[in-house]
């Protein structure tokens, strides 16, 4: 099952190229670029690991793609976003985020019912590589 | 011989085009001196534009190597015909922003261990689309310490000058012997920088020409007794240690104008002019401590 999540959700994965262009459009804005990683893409997730610091002044694509290939190289079979960070006063939050990698195969998640009282039932998702330990899930 | 080679081509427009014209007049215009500087920046948007129009025609060739290293003493102009290098390479399409991250070694080398690689490849980042301009280059390589993080800053620099040509232009500047030394002692650094720039002092005529340019800029303008005794002061600050050419001149300027503001100040109660605001007397200029120097002696 093939994860989607973040701005290009719709969309098919994007090439380097793309993800190159959207990178330029966001440092055009004055936003920090971000890589980040995680072997547990579950929705809820939001924390990612960071694959160092945030790229604040950055002025050309080139340093931010050099991060994103050097995070692909270390974490071949992870899942890859790229963030960018508008550090303007009142809104310091992300405005872009999607993902640039992800592992070749992806069993995708189960759904849970758990019967509550009354005939209640609650639904929750679980990931079927989550049973197993962090970075041996991919 | 085909047709095709036979066509003729349009560098004119090309070179119109890229308003490259505007820049070399602007640097021709601004800066006062420094032939063999302008000379060479001539030669380099010559081979860009030439490079440009060759790739038209389907004649390939690995995009010319141009880090560069500008020796010099202080105040010849170094960073400021980097700035405007970084402009001109953006205008002749070598570099895609044409921004200057200006750094010295502690913005380079770290202070412990693990410290010095993430902060040089943060700053490359940073300069990427741009000129990296590194002053004082030299004091990244320490022989008397052979622990010193410089050599790893050197090394990480290596790397990105060769990986990423076509991303960053590196430009080292510094004194001309103690540059030298750095590169003897690092050959890997000398022979990948293609284009080593020497700026000349400047004569006491441009220094001069540099003094008038700077006031025009301010708005400010020299009386004709304040011409000569600047005159004076050029020749006299030459002879006295750290002497620093146009950055020299331009601390003078600055504090002609103090004074001409405390003159001004204290001279309140009549009406003052515009012409007032504008000129610096010789008073002004001879009221600095070199010509008191030379009276007591």
């Amino acid at each position: 099952m093939r994860i989607t999540q973040g701005t290009f959700s719709f969309l098919p994965d994007l090439t380097d190229a793309e993800v190159r262009a959207q990178v330029e459009y966001c440092l055009g804005r004055g936003w920090a670029i971000a890589v980040e990683y995680t072997d547990d893409p579950h929705p809820r997730n939001s924390f990612w690991e960071m694959f160092g610091a945030p790229m604040f002044d950055l002025r050309d694509a080139a340093g931010a793609m050099d991060e994103v290939q050097r995070c692909r190289a270390a974490f071949p079979d992870r899942y890859v976003k790229v963030n960018a960070f508008d550090a303007t006063r009142g809104i310091e939050s992300l405005r872009l985020s999607f993902i640039v990698q992800r592992p070749k195969a992806e069993p995708g998640f189960a759904l849970l019912r758990e019967e509550g009282a009354g005939r209640c039932i609650r639904y929750t998702t679980r990931a079927y590589t989550a049973d197993k330990p962090e970075g041996e899930r991919y | 011989m085909s047709a095709s080679e036979q066509s003729p081509l349009d560098l004119d427009t090309l070179y119109r085009d890229s308003g490259v014209g505007e820049t070399l007049e602007g640097l021709e215009r601004e800066l006062v001196g420094l032939a063999p500087v302008k000379t060479r920046v001539r030669e380099i948007a010559a081979l860009l534009l030439v490079e440009r129009l060759r790739r038209t025609v389907g004649l390939e060739a690995a995009p010319p190597s141009l880090h560069m290293c500008f020796t010099g003493n202080p105040g010849t102009g170094k960073t400021t015909v980097a700035l405007r290098m970084a402009a001109l390479l953006s205008k002749l399409g070598y570099l895609r922003k044409g921004h200057l991250v200006a750094v010295t070694r502690d913005d380079l080398v770290g202070q412990y261990i693990g410290h010095t690689a993430p902060k040089t490849k943060e700053v490359l980042k940073r300069a990427m689309g741009g000129v990296l301009f590194i002053d004082e280059a030299y004091y990244l390589y320490r022989p008397e310490n052979e622990r010193d993080y410089g050599q790893e800053a050197i090394e990480i620099l290596l790397q990105a000058m060769e990986n990423h040509r076509d991303d960053l232009v590196v430009i080292l500047a510094g004194y001309k012997d103690r540059m030298e030394r750095f590169f003897e002692s690092n050959p890997g650094l000398a022979s990948r920088i293609a284009h080593h720039i020497d700026f000349p002092d400047y004569s006491d005529d441009e220094l001069l020409a540099i003094a008038r340019l700077m006031l025009e800029r301010m708005q400010y303008r020299l009386s004709d007794d304040a011409t000569r005794a600047l005159r004076e002061y050029v020749r006299l600050r030459r002879q006295q240690p750290h002497f620093a050419n146009a950055r020299s001149i331009r601390n003078a300027l600055d504090r002609a104008r103090l004074r001409q503001a405390r003159r001004l100040f204290e001279g309140r109660g009549g009406q003052i002019t515009r012409e007032a605001l504008m000129t610096i007397e010789a008073d002004e200029i001879r009221s600095s401590r070199i010509f008191a120097q030379r009276n007591s002696a």
